[in-house]
Order: structure tokens, then C-alpha cells, then sequence
């Protein structure tokens, strides 16, 4: 099998990535992308202006000290040497100290001003993005993978970051020498400098050619290095698993094929700018040869002056290097182009489970939970809640019981508005989830679930997610309550110890303790516990239920748990098959009757052996 | 370094010599102009143009031709390198220790990866070749001027003094401050991939504010430091332009006074000031270039602190031709940053035997376990696998014989094919079936494409329970000697626990077992128990008579509460 094929059939059936866009859809990206840049720079106009302006009088200054030096040569020393005082060189001296003064200091204002002109609209465009992906539902982080977020978080932003820092200058500096030039060597001689501008026409279709090819080679390397980007942070995150099963050799097949693949769109765009750059160059010195051959032969017979002559090779040969920087601006453009174009894409993606227009208030929750002929499919055709209508009423513990596949999960999910159902509505005291802006709907549900993510930081900081704004004292309580003080004071720095990355040095179990903690804390109406307690040794797991007795006492809950002994704290039980509910009522009523969930007891039971 | 670039040293050769050319036929060009309108033109003579204007068609041509050979032989080189040190940087840290992985996040690892290549490569590609172009330019230019006029030529020598002073100093900063924007890019690459992967932790208790908040202060004082090497950078640059300019007009005055005391004559003066103007452009744009330079030699010191790094699980030379998979466990002990995790462990595990180890929340059972494959390593005693230390053995060896399906298991996001034959490769259809079959897994078979429906990131559009089935359907379809079972069960429900247990038995008959356990139900799995408590093993026995006799294993596995 070549390398090719298998990093294919390792991408699955969904990649979702196209090499080749048909040429509507590049023009939409590209609106798209600019829009973006647009955006971002608006705010920056006046400043945008100024800088114009400082690298105007920045180059004047700095093409003034050579035309200074030649009038100090001509007019200045001819006085010296006729014995009379050197006023005209020590003016003309001055004058050059004066302008290298002046461009110094337009020069270091230039360089700041547009130095901070790019870091602000990278901050800007940081948060932006950042935040977005925040807001944007699950169903899309499943499907783009963290690795991309950080792709599009680091790579693309920094690649717009160069463009701004470096782009602007060259830009502005070569397109004012380019129409300066061109307007000198049209008023220096129409005739000559008309046929000095023949070869323009050329260069453009060449530039023109070179853009597309580029826009194309650079969108190529975005996505090559998102690749990369994204297999080294898979394969970092899940090293453990990596090693444990001698995942090492394949990996590196598969991360030098992406990692060639990435030099391969390297060297594309580098070789096209090995062409074009040269390109510019040859174009640019045949004119000159050209006018060089054809001015000397004017002049030859009196058509031009000589002098006119000499300034026009000075010139040309000024006019075709900015074309360069142009391109060399281009490169850091294309560049940022494409990574405009992932961004933009990213901006444009609505959340599914988006904010209300109009918001509902919802002052003191009470915790009612209501289902309303609810439908919820992740595939069009294959529902996982066909129609569910239920009522929870506020205070209620609810025990969700079923196999695995039954619906559970997804019923959780939707009353913490991870998801929207399809059809029907989920209501919290009567408001639908959809009309409840998030930080309202947030503090009124909270899910607690078997993965039990641990940030960066503390033990304390880790709680305190749950309520940032709790102090020590009552992050120290919530801990109590739920039976995790014990350990947490048992560790080196007890609630100031790191949990280490993504809490590796905590165990299974301690770290679903501090996320019971965390939801403690957070003192939500509706408490939502998804296996919450599936990592725990018996005597915490008593323990967690012990101190749910108390929390859940005042709050609605909704237990989901394989191991039944949770259900004793239920008031209500429902089990659950290919999402229905098939049998509803008090724990003690059910396990008398003869249905599915006194058989699921009975096996529990028997399982404790 | 150096053994990156050897294999392309014939194109960095051509590279060189094109770009040596290029300047050349560059300085040549503008001279021939000079000549045609200094010859021809007064003169008269049309076939001196003629054959002039060709000159001029060919030197125009070979500056375009050596600036494209230039550029066409390093795209070679300069990727290659890149591309090579980024696959060994890689490879490395698939051999470096959990430990390390612990300890590293892998936002600081990515920015090595990515960022700080790129940046060694736009040096090497473009830096590299103009520090050393200008440093010729500027020498020549400077030896010329000594020879024109000693006594200028001195002075213009001597103005390197207060750049060459300054650059000094500047770089000093420059390394530190770019050093510093270069970690703080990784913290904030840190933190996005937090708040990526914790994503559903953030949504679930609505803390977006607060994620963001720590993201945007992080991401300003990222940019207070990168405004801080700007402000550098600029009274760097500005102070490279300065000096030339300021040198130049003490030049003219200086040279026009000996024009006037005929020390000088004039034509040498306009020469003179017409060479050093020359020396500007070099001069200012070396500013940038050893900005680019210092940020390239971080940048490597930050790719070489990962590289230097030894990893200090190292696989030994043995192999073992037949194994039975007879596990001993003597005298361990673990510590961790000092701290004594398990002491004085000592199990045996016969071939075919089962043993499920008891303990606590944060006893140490996943550490115990952890140290058979050797994803972590003794501190004190030893681990034997049919009397082989495990460290003698060979890496790949020990791990095809020990497989663990973790608590939490790690799935990729790929094909469920190829997250299933992670450890085993060749594996034929048919030992898929049976592997998923004992894992309870073939829901895999109703996903929309089957096997090689591709799963998202870390599984998550599955299920807690579907994905530990995963894990452990890819721990015995390795068909390992042993078998570790990390609490891999704890998500399952029961009806598909007890189907699961009662088809593990089969498994476990072949193999030695390792089960982390928390329920009677896992516990009976096994053929004996081991108690783990205060990090040493207190007890071994049977699983009914542990309950009997000791207090501690029955406070721990004693039925759940039942409904009363």
C-alpha cells in the first residue's frame, strides 16, 4: 500500500477538506476573506492615514540625503576652493543632518505605529475567533477537532500577523515609487517613456498568473500545516495510548506523509516565487537593455539628451524593483489570504444552539423541566427520541435508567442545551431553553458527566470553574460535602496542588471527585449527573450519595447510572428503550411490579454477588 | 545541524554561487548604461550600441537566471532540513517518557513543531544569505573606501564602532524579549487547546466568560511583549539608518574641507560619497536581518531543549521468543517528584492467573499497572516478565506482550478500524468480529460507514460506555500474554457488564490478568485478589475470603448500598 492511500483511508470517509474548488466558490472566499480584512482594519483608518503620510515624508527624507550630498558636492565645495567661507556646505550639512533626523524619526513612529497597529488587530482578531469557538455548539467541535481550533488559533493568525507587520510597508513604499516613477518617466519624454512602459502589460498578465497560482500554492500550505498541526496534537494528547500500543511506527508514517506533504506545498510556492521573482527581474532589465539600445540610438541622432537618457536607465531600473516588493508582499498576502479564508469561514458558522433574539427572563429558577412532543435525530432518519413528552416537576430526583443506545445521554444533553431537539420543545418553569440567554440558562442547569475535564491549575482552581467568583472558604465546603476534602488535604500543597496537565496527576476517581465538587459549587436548579459517579470506589461512592441526599434535597435532578444502588435516592424512576419511556413510577412501586426495571434490579443484585 | 544540510550541500553550493553572481552581474548591469552613454552616444558609434545592448541583454538575462537558480536550489535544502527535523523532533517525542508528556503541554511542543521551524527556516532560506551577502558588501565597500582616502575611510571604519556597540546590547534584549514572545505563543497555544478539548466542560457549567477572560488576558500580555520588541526593534532600526547618514554628512564636510586644503580631489569625493551611499541599504537592513537571526537561534534552543532531552525509558536489547506471561513484581517501589507513591510491592502472577488489585481512590492501582509496559518506571525493585527484568527488554517486545485498556480510553480521530488495530495491525476481519464481540462493541457495525466510520477527537460522539468497549476490544484483539484491564468496565451497564465479564473469561483463561477493580462484579474476574492500601500490598487472597477476614477490603467492596 503506497503512503497516499493509507493517510486516505486514515482520514476516513468524512474528510472534509477539498484540494480543488471550483473557481465561483474561490471568488466568495476571497469577498468573504476581504470583508474580514476589511473589518478588521476599519477601526484603524485614521491611523492607517497617518502612517501613509509618515512613510511619505519618511521617504522623501531618505531620497533627499543623496540628492543633498550631490548639491553639497556641486554648489557647496566650489566656494571652499575659491577661499570663500563654506556657508552653502555647512547649509546643505545641516540640511543632510536635518533629514536623517526627520526620517529617523518618521522611520522608529512608522515602525511602532504599524507594530501596533498588527498586534492590536491580532488581539482583536484573537478574542474574536477564540470566542467564537466558544460559542459555537458541540456538534461542530465533534466534527472540527481541536487540533484545527488550535490550527486556525495559532498558525493562521500569526501568518496574518506577519502580513500586517511586514506587508504594509513594502506596499505603500513600493506603490508610491512605482506611479512616481511612472508619471517621472512620462514628463522626462513621452515618446521614450511610453515605449519604457510597453513591457507593463506583460508584467501584469505574468502578476496575474503568478496570484492565482500563489492564492492556490498558499491555500495549499494552510491546509498542510492544519494537518500537521492536527496529528502532532492528537498524538501528543493521546500518547499514553500511543505507547501502550506500539502506535510509534505508524504514527511516523503517517505524520512524515502529512509532514511531505506540508514541504511539498512549501516548495510549490517557493518555487513559483523562484519563478516569478526572476520573472519580474528579466522583464525588467530587457527594458532597460531595450531602452537602452533605442534611447541611445534616439539620442544617436539628437532626439533626446543625453542627461534624459541617463536619468531614464536611473529610473527604470527603479521602476521594476518595487515590482518585487510587491510581490514579496503579495507572498505574506497570499499567505494571509488563506488564512483569512479559514477564519472568515470559521466566523461565518452560526451555532446550532444559538442565543435568543429576544430573551426570556428567568429570575429565581425553580427547576420544572418540561418535554413537549420532543424529536431529536443526529442523523436525519434515525431519531434517537422519536416523541417524548415529560414533566419533571421542580425538586423531583429522577433516575434514567436503560441500555446503553436507549436515549439517555441525548435526553440530558437537551435539557442542558447542548443540543436544540428537532421537533418540540424543552422547557425550564415554563420558558423554552431556546428563548433563555446561556449564562441564565447555565446557572440554572449544570451536567456533570463521566469526563471530567481538569484545566490547567489548582485544585481550588479547578472547583472554583464551578463558580469563579467562590472564596477558598466555600470551595472548601463544597469539597466537604461531597466526601473529596479528605483527599484534596492529603495531597503536597492540599487545594494548591497542580492537578498537572488536563489533571494527569490526580487518578480517575479523584478527579470525578473535584468535578462533583465543581458542580456543587456551581448550586444549579437542575443538577444533571451522566455516570457521575462510575470511577468511584464504594466507600466514595456511598459517601457522593450520602451528600446528594442533602444537595438534591432542594433541586431537581436527573440521574443517569449503570450501578442501580443510585436509584434508591430517586423519588422517580423511568426507564428508558430506543428512546421512550417505558416504565415511569416510584422505585419501590417498580420493583414490585414485574416489568423491565424490577429485571434490572434483580441482575444488579446479583452483580454485587 | 550541520548533518541536516550535508545531504544537500551540492545545491547549497549552487545557491551560494548563483546568489555571489547575481550581486555581481546586479553591480554590472547599471555600469553598462554608464558606458553607452559615456561611449556610443557621444561618439557616434552605432555598432559599439549595438553590440553594448547586447552586453546589456545578456548580463540582464544572467542576473534573472542566477537570482532564479538562486531561489530554485534552495527550495530543496531549506525544506528539507525543515522537514527533517520537524519528523525527528516528532519521533522523539513518541520516545519520550508519560513523564514527560505529564509535565509538557502540548501546545509548547506544537509551537516548537511549527512556529519555531518555520522560523529557523526563513532564516536559513533568506537570513542566512543576506547576513552574509551584506557583511561582504560592507567589508569590500569599507577596504575600497580605505584605500580611496585613509583618513574618511577611518572615519567611516570607525562608525562600526557605536553599530557594532549598540547591536551588541540590542541582541542581549532582543534574545530575551523574543524568547519570552516565543514561550507565551505557547501558552496561549496552551490554552486554546484546553478550551478546546474542555470544551463540554466550559459549556456545561456556562463558564465561556470566564475561559475567555483567562484567553484574553494571556493573549495581552503576549501582546505587551510583542509591542515591547517592537518598540526595540524600531530604536534598533532607526538607529542601524541613522548612523550612515550622519557618517555621510560628516563625510561631505570633512571631505570638502580637504578639497579645499587640497588634500582631496574632487572627483575622489563624488566617488566617495557615491560608494558610501551605497553602504546605507546593507547597513539598515542589518538590523532586520539579526532580529530575524536571534529569533532563529531561540527558536532552536527552544526546538533543542525537547531534542536534548534523554528519554529515560529506554528499551533494552532482549526479546522473549515464547512468552508466558509470568509477572513478578519485586520489592517496587514508585515515587513521584519525591513523593513515595508504592513501596515494597511485591505480587507474582502466574501464567493463565488473574488478579484483580483493590484499593482506594488515589491508592496507586493505575501507577502499579502503568509500570508493567513501562509507561513509567520503578524507582526501587523490579518487574519480571518470565524472569526477564522489564527494562532489558526490548520496547516494542515488552508492549506487544502487555496491553491495557484504560479507564479512560483514548480514542483518535480515525477510522474505528484503525483505532481498534492500534496495537495489532494485521488483523484479519474475522478477529475484529471477535474481539468486538467480547467487548460487547459491534454497535460499531450499525455506525454510518461501519469500520471505517471515521470518530471524532477523543470518541466524543460516543458514549462513556461504548467508547471503554472500544478501548477494550483493542486491548484484546493485541492478543497480548497480559492483559491489564484499568477499570475499564466502570461505565458499562450492568446487563452489558455481565455479558462483557462472562466473555472475558474466555480471554483471560489465555492470559494473564492484571484487573484495576472497584466492584465485587469486575473482582470476580479474577482468580485472587491483592489489596492495595497505604502503596503497598497488605493482602492477597480470594475474593470471599478477603471479605471475611479483612475489615479494610470489605469497607471497600462490600455490596452497594442496598435498596432497602
Amino acid at each position: 500500500m503506497t503512503v497516499t492511500t493509507t493517510t486516505q483511508s486514515w482520514r476516513g470517509v468524512a474528510a472534509e477538506d477539498k484540494d480543488e474548488i471550483p473557481e465561483k466558490v474561490t471568488v466568495l472566499l476571497r469577498a468573504r476573506s476581504r470583508r474580514l480584512l476589511r473589518d478588521l482594519l476599519r477601526p484603524h483608518r485614521r491611523t492607517i492615514a497617518l502612517l501613509t503620510g509618515i512613510i511619505v515624508v519618511s521617504n522623501a527624507a531618505g531620497l533627499a540625503i543623496p540628492y543633498l550630498v550631490a548639491v553639497g558636492i556641486d554648489a557647496g565645495i566650489p566656494p571652499m576652493t575659491r577661499g570663500e567661507a563654506p556657508r552653502t556646505l555647512l547649509v546643505v550639512v545641516a540640511a543632510i543632518l536635518g533629514a536623517a533626523v526627520a526620517q529617523a524619526l518618521t522611520r522608529q513612529a512608522f515602525l511602532k505605529l504599524a507594530g501596533r497597529i498588527g498586534q492590536d488587530i491580532l488581539l482583536e482578531l484573537r478574542r474574536r475567533v477564540f470566542d467564537h469557538f466558544q460559542r459555537l455548539s458541540l456538534s461542530f467541535h465533534e466534527k472540527y477537532t481541536s487540533g484545527r481550533v488550535i490550527s486556525r488559533l495559532t498558525s493562521d493568525v500569526e501568518a496574518i500577523a506577519e502580513m500586517l507587520q511586514s506587508g504594509f510597508d513594502s506596499l505603500v513604499t513600493a506603490v508610491l515609487t512605482l506611479f512616481g516613477t511612472a508619471a517621472l518617466l512620462l514628463l522626462l519624454d513621452l515618446h521614450l517613456g511610453l515605449v519604457a512602459l510597453i513591457p507593463l502589460p506583460v508584467l501584469l498578465v505574468f502578476t496575474r498568473w503568478f496570484r492565482r497560482q500563489s492564492a492556490l500554492a498558499y491555500r495549499r500550505t494552510r491546509e498542510t500545516v492544519a494537518l500537521v498541526i492536527v496529528h502532532f496534537v492528537e498524538s501528543m494528547t493521546g500518547i499514553r495510548a500511543v505507547q501502550a500500543f506500539r502506535r510509534e511506527p505508524r504514527n511516523q508514517e503517517i505524520f512524515a506523509a502529512l509532514n511531505d506533504d506540508y514541504r511539498a506545498a512549501n516548495a510549490r510556492s517557493m518555487r513559483l516565487i523562484a519563478v516569478f521573482m526572476p520573472g519580474v527581474k528579466l522583464i525588467g532589465n530587457l527594458t532597460v537593455a531595450g531602452v537602452l539600445m533605442y534611447g541611445g540610438w534616439l539620442a544617436f541622432h539628437q532626439e533626446v539628451s543625453v542627461g534624459v537618457l541617463a536619468a531614464f536607465l536611473l529610473y527604470l531600473r527603479q521602476f521594476y524593483e518595487p515590482m518585487q516588493e510587491i510581490s514579496q508582499f503579495y507572498n505574506t498576502l497570499q499567505s494571509a489570504g488563506a488564512a483569512l479564508e479559514k477564519l472568515s469561514g470559521v466566523l461565518e458558522e452560526e451555532p446550532d444552539v444559538a442565543d435568543p433574539l429576544r430573551p426570556a427572563a428567568l429570575p429565581a429558577p425553580r427547576g420544572e423541566v418540561r418535554f413537549e412532543g420532543v424529536r431529536f435525530a443526529y442523523v436525519e432518519d434515525r431519531p434517537i427520541l422519536p416523541g417524548l413528552d415529560l414533566t419533571v416537576p421542580a425538586g423531583q430526583t429522577v433516575a434514567l435508567v436503560g441500555a446503553t443506545g436507549a436515549g439517555k445521554t441525548t435526553l440530558a444533553k437537551l435539557i442542558s442545551r447542548f443540543y436544540d431537539p428537532t421537533e418540540g420543545r424543552v422547557l425550564l418553569d415554563g420558558v423554552d431553553l431556546r428563548d433563555l440567554e446561556e449564562p441564565v440558562l447555565r446557572r440554572a442547569v449544570v451536567m456533570v458527566t463521566q469526563e471530567n475535564f481538569l484545566f490547567t491549575g489548582t485544585v481550588a482552581d479547578n472547583i472554583r470553574f464551578g463558580r469563579p467568583d467562590a472564596a477558598m472558604d466555600e470551595v472548601r465546603r463544597a469539597a466537604e460535602a461531597i466526601g473529596a476534602h479528605e483527599f484534596i488535604s492529603a495531597l503536597p500543597q492540599g487545594y494548591d496542588t497542580e492537578v498537572g496537565k488536563r489533571g494527569g496527576r490526580m487518578s480517575a476517581g479523584q478527579r470525578q471527585l473535584i468535578a462533583f465538587a465543581r458542580a456543587f459549587l456551581a448550586d444549579p436548579a437542575v443538577l444533571i449527573l451522566d455516570e457521575a459517579t462510575s470511577s468511584l470506589d464504594v466507600p466514595s461512592e456511598r459517601l457522593v450519595q450520602r451528600a446528594l441526599r442533602t444537595i438534591l434535597a432542594d433541586r431537581t435532578a436527573l440521574i443517569i447510572a449503570h450501578r442501580l444502588s443510585t436509584v434508591e435516592i430517586a423519588d422517580r424512576v423511568l426507564v428508558m428503550e430506543q428512546g421512550r419511556i417505558v416504565e415511569d413510577g416510584p422505585p419501590q412501586e417498580l420493583i414490585g411490579a414485574e416489568g423491565r426495571f424490577a429485571g434490572l434490579h434483580r441482575a444488579w443484585l446479583e452483580s454485587l454477588a | 545541524m550541520k548533518s541536516y544540510l550535508r545531504p544537500y550541500a551540492g545545491k547549497l553550493v549552487v545557491s551560494w554561487l548563483a546568489a555571489l553572481l547575481g550581486v555581481c552581474a546586479g553591480i554590472v548591469f547599471p555600469l553598462i548604461g554608464k558606458e553607452v552613454v559615456d561611449g556610443p552616444v557621444r561618439s557616434g558609434d552605432e555598432g559599439a550600441l549595438v553590440s553594448l545592448g547586447l552586453v546589456a541583454f545578456g548580463v540582464g538575462v544572467a542576473e534573472a537566471l542566477m537570482i532564479f537558480l538562486r531561489r530554485w536550489s534552495q527550495v530543496g535544502p531549506v525544506l528539507g532540513l525543515e522537514t527533517r527535523i520537524r519528523d525527528d523532533l516528532y519521533a522523539h517525542l513518541q520516545r519520550l517518557p508519560m513523564r514527560f508528556h505529564g509535565e509538557w503541554q502540548s501546545g509548547q511542543l506544537l509551537s516548537r513543531a511549527t512556529t519555531d521551524l518555520s522560523t529557523i527556516r526563513r532564516f536559513l532560506g533568506f537570513g542566512l544569505l543576506f547576513l552574509v551577502m551584506n557583511v561582504i558588501q560592507l567589508t569590500t565597500v569599507t577596504v575600497v573606501l580605505l584605500n580611496m582616502y585613509w583618513p574618511l575611510g577611518l572615519l567611516v571604519a570607525g562608525s562600526a564602532v557605536p553599530i557594532i556597540w549598540v547591536s551588541l546590547r540590542f541582541e542581549k534584549q532582543y534574545i530575551k524579549i523574543s524568547r519570552q514572545v516565543q514561550d507565551e505563543q505557547g501558552d496561549l497555544a496552551t490554552l486554546v487547546e484546553e478550551s478546546a478539548i474542555g470544551i463540554r466542560t466550559v459549556k456545561a457549567f456556562g463558564r465561556r466568560r470566564h475561559v475567555y477572560e483567562t484567553f484574553v488576558k494571556n493573549a495581552e500580555k503576549l501582546y505587551d511583549s510583542s509591542m515591547r520588541r517592537v518598540d526595540l526593534s524600531a530604536r534598533f532600526f532607526t538607529f542601524l539608518e541613522v548612523i550612515p547618514n550622519f557618517t555621510l554628512a560628516l563625510v561631505l564636510l570633512l571631505g570638502a574641507l580637504a578639497v579645499g586644503t587640497g588634500g582631496l580631489t574632487l572627483g575622489t569625493l563624488v566617488a566617495f560619497t557615491t560608494l558610501m551611499l551605497q553602504l546605507v541599504w546593507p547597513i539598515a537592513s542589518m538590523g532586520y536581518i539579526l532580529a530575524m537571526a536571534q529569533e532563529s537561534m531561540t527558536a532552536a534552543d527552544r526546538v533543542m531543549e525537547v531534542m536534548d532531552t534523554v528519554p529515560e525509558i529506554r528499551g533494552g536489547t532482549r526479546t522473549i521468543d515464547d512468552p508466558r506471561g509470568h509477572l513478578r513484581f519485586e520489592g517496587v517501589g514508585f515515587r513521584f517528584d519525591g513523593k513515595p507513591v508504592l513501596r515494597d510491592v511485591w505480587l507474582e502472577v502466574r501464567p493463565g492467573e488473574t488478579v484483580a488489585v483493590v484499593g482506594a481512590t488515589g491508592s496507586g492501582k493505575t501507577t502499579l499497572t502503568a509500570l508493567v509496559p513501562r509507561l513509567l518506571d520503578v524507582t526501587e525493585g523490579r518487574v519480571t516478565i518470565d524472569g526477564h527484568d522489564v527494562r532489558d527488554l526490548d520496547l516494542s517486545v515488552l508492549r506487544a506482550v502487555v496491553a491495557t485498556a484504560f479507564e479512560e480510553p483514548t480514542l483518535f480521530s480515525m477510522s474505528v478500524r484503525e483505532n481498534l488495530t492500534l496495537g495489532h495491525r494485521q488483523a484479519t476481519d474475522e478477529e475484529l468480529r471477535e474481539a468486538l464481540e467480547v467487548a460487547q462493541a459491534t454497535f460499531v457495525y450499525d455506525l454510518p460507514w461501519g469500520l471505517d466510520t471515521r470518530i471524532g477527537e477523543q470518541g466524543m460522539s460516543l458514549s462513556g460506555g461504548q467508547r471503554q468497549r472500544l478501548a477494550l476490544a483493542r486491548a484484546v484483539l493485541a492478543k497480548p500474554k497480559i492483559l491489564v484491564l484499568d477499570d475499564t468496565l466502570s461505565a458499562l451497564d450492568v446487563e452489558t457488564e455481565a455479558l462483557v465479564e462472562e466473555a472475558l473469561r474466555h480471554v483471560l483463561r489465555e492470559a494473564t490478568g492484571i484487573v484495576v477493580a472497584h466492584r465485587a462484579s469486575t473482582v470476580l474476574l479474577a482468580d485472587k485478589v491483592a489489596l492495595l492500601s497505604g502503596g503497598t500490598i497488605t493482602h492477597v487472597g480470594r475474593h470471599h475470603d478477603l471479605l471475611e477476614e479483612v475489615p479494610e477490603y470489605r469497607e471497600l467492596l462490600a455490596a452497594e448500598e442496598v435498596l432497602a
